[in-house]
């Protein structure tokens, strides 16, 4: 669907070159929710501006739905990106209209007649859900309500990517959700392909079937989003997946727990998928003469599936305890004994 | 009681002067809005890194613009003598004074269109380009509506300076209330005369500050 070759930009300053993005080549597929995340000045606003050249690129291609799309002339670009909805951490509305005339401005610049455009603007606020909104100018609504209107007018000329800068970072967690929930909604309805960028794993994680991690301009890791985050390779990625699991990846938390006895070991569990419903925790405890201890524990709900980490402290005989952790790994959960650092 | 506060004052030579002064004003007013406007236009479009960005056309704006705004009023005009002439077929009454007003006031004017076109939030129109808006989209239904309370407030400083020009202006002929305080009232000490013009003029202003905050406002829907 989108194919990124060799994508670069570079910024001329003073007396040096900023690379604001570096030799970036992805594959995008159709449908699918498309993660970037970087750390502020990792280079994701620009690269995401390049895939429709709200940015020039300074060398590579980019192939949106076939259309080799750095290769474009003027008009055949704007053209072109009517089918390329785009939305803003900040919204972007105007001001000076009202939701349903800001809705019906891409239709306007499409030059659909006046007429033509109430049919689809009426369906887009219903899509949205701001049904009796359509006369309150911006500055009525809420943070969420105008990032609704923004997803509704992104939506109007029927695109088939939907870029998403920064979408939620201006919202606070609830409303966050809202809209996450609306993009997946839209994407599952509409078989959307969405490229989002955020700074916040938990959009990742909540939304994305894939990710790119990004760093200074280049992309350091990619893949599906429940591989990453059980087995983060790059620093930069362990950092991001931190964020949900602070305990993880942190062992000075963990050192009151570690220590030279024998006869305690702390261990780490990763459910993936069905395995995290199991009660592993109490059968142990009753089929082995140890005391689990339970130290921190997370779930996360993915796209693909739910991945949880569990952090225990077995209390008994050695060889009690290491006979439970084989029990442990022969059920399919992965284990992980905790060393001292 | 008004005969005997103002012996001197004519009312019929008060809405004559009235009716010169509100004419060259607001005649003046439109032309000021339509050239300044498009100075301005100029200036923001041509500044670096904006839609139609290009350092000549925007220095040389920039320097008639300032060449323009550096003159004071009362040498414009005599400046403009010739091309007033040629332009009215004379130098005296109202319309004479139109030339100079408008060139006088339109260059203070496109610098307070560049100033509010420079308000508006990047983000809109980084919006509207990802909507593949052309750049004459971008200008009338983005920049423009996206501006309008400052360009009304900014057109309600401007239309109250060029009342002010009119009076100037009047000093050398122009006709109005300005001409009245000066030939009838300070030429010939009749005081009365020039309070009375004082009076008219101020509340001229009033009005238009009036009509101009109150359009402003309404237009303001952040």
């Amino acid at each position: 669907m989108i194919s990124i070759k060799h994508l670069s930009k570079q910024y001329r300053m003073k007396d040096q070159i900023v690379h604001a993005v570096n030799d970036v080549s992805l594959e995008i597929k159709k449908g699918e929710i498309f993660g970037v995340i970087g750390y502020s000045g990792a280079g994701k606003s620009t690269f995401v501006r390049l895939i429709n050249r709200l940015e020039e690129p300074t060398s590579g291609d980019v192939y949106v739905d076939r259309h080799h799309f750095t290769k474009l002339g003027k008009n055949e670009l704007r053209e072109k990106r009517q089918k390329i909805g785009m939305i803003f951490q900040h919204f972007n509305l105007l001001w000076s209209r009202t939701v349903y005339e800001n809705i019906a401005f891409p239709l306007e610049i499409a030059g659909i007649k006046k007429k033509d455009q109430q049919e689809k603007v009426n369906e887009l606020i219903e899509l949205v859900g701001l049904k009796g909104r359509e006369n309150s100018y911006p500055s009525q609504l809420s943070g969420g309500q105008k990032q609704r209107v923004g997803i509704a007018r992104a939506l109007a000329n029927d695109p088939e990517v939907l870029l998403c800068d920064e979408a939620t970072s201006a919202l606070d967690p609830e409303t966050t959700d809202d809209i996450l929930e609306l993009l997946v909604s839209i994407n599952k309805k509409l078989n959307l392909t969405i490229i989002l960028i955020t700074h916040e794993m938990h959009v990742i994680q909540k939304i994305c079937h894939r990710v790119a991690v990004m760093e200074q301009g280049e992309i350091v890791e990619v893949g599906d989003v429940l591989e990453v985050f059980i087995n983060p390779k790059e620093k930069t990625t362990k950092r991001f997946v931190k964020q949900l699991s602070p305990l993880e990846h942190d062992p000075n938390r963990l050192k009151e727990f570690l220590t030279d006895d024998e006869n305690k070991e702390v261990i780490k569990l990763h459910f993936v998928g069905g395995t995290a419903r199991r009660s592993l925790i109490s059968e142990v405890a009753k089929k082995f003469d140890v005391y689990a201890n339970i130290l921190q524990g997370s779930i996360s709900q993915t796209q693909e599936g739910s991945y949880g980490t569990l952090f225990v402290e077995l209390d008994g005989n050695r060889s009690e305890i290491e006979e439970a952790i084989q029990y442990v790994r022969e059920s399919g959960v992965e284990v992980e004994v905790v060393e001292h650092v | 009681m008004f005969e005997e506060l103002f012996p001197n004052v004519v009312m019929d030579d008060m809405w004559t002067a009235t009716y010169e002064t509100l004419y060259m004003t607001i005649i003046s007013v439109i032309g000021t809005f339509i050239i300044g406007l498009f100075l301005g236009l100029v200036l923001y479009l041509t500044d670096q890194g904006n839609l139609w960005s290009n350092r000549w056309i925007n220095g040389i704006t920039a320097i008639v613009v300032n060449v323009f705004r550096a003159i004071p009023f009362i040498i414009l005009i005599l400046l403009l003598f010739p091309f007033t002439d040629f332009l009215m077929g004379t130098i005296r009454g109202p319309k004479a004074a139109l030339p100079a007003l408008i060139i006088g006031s339109a260059p203070f004017y496109a610098r307070l269109v560049e100033i509010a076109l420079k308000e508006v939030d990047k983000g809109v129109i980084e919006a509207a380009k990802s909507m593949g808006a052309k750049t004459k989209t971008i200008i009338f239904k983005v920049l423009l509506p996206e501006s309008k309370p400052a360009l009304v407030s900014g057109l309600t400083v401007t239309a109250i300076a060029l009342i002010g020009y009119t009076a100037m202006a009047g000093v050398i002929g122009a006709g109005g209330l300005g001409d009245l305080a000066y030939m009838k009232g300070f030429q010939r000490r009749d005081n009365d005369v020039v309070f009375a013009c004082t009076v008219f003029i101020v509340v001229i202003v009033f009005i238009f500050q009036f009509i101009g905050d109150f359009a402003s406002k309404k237009m303001d829907k952040r």
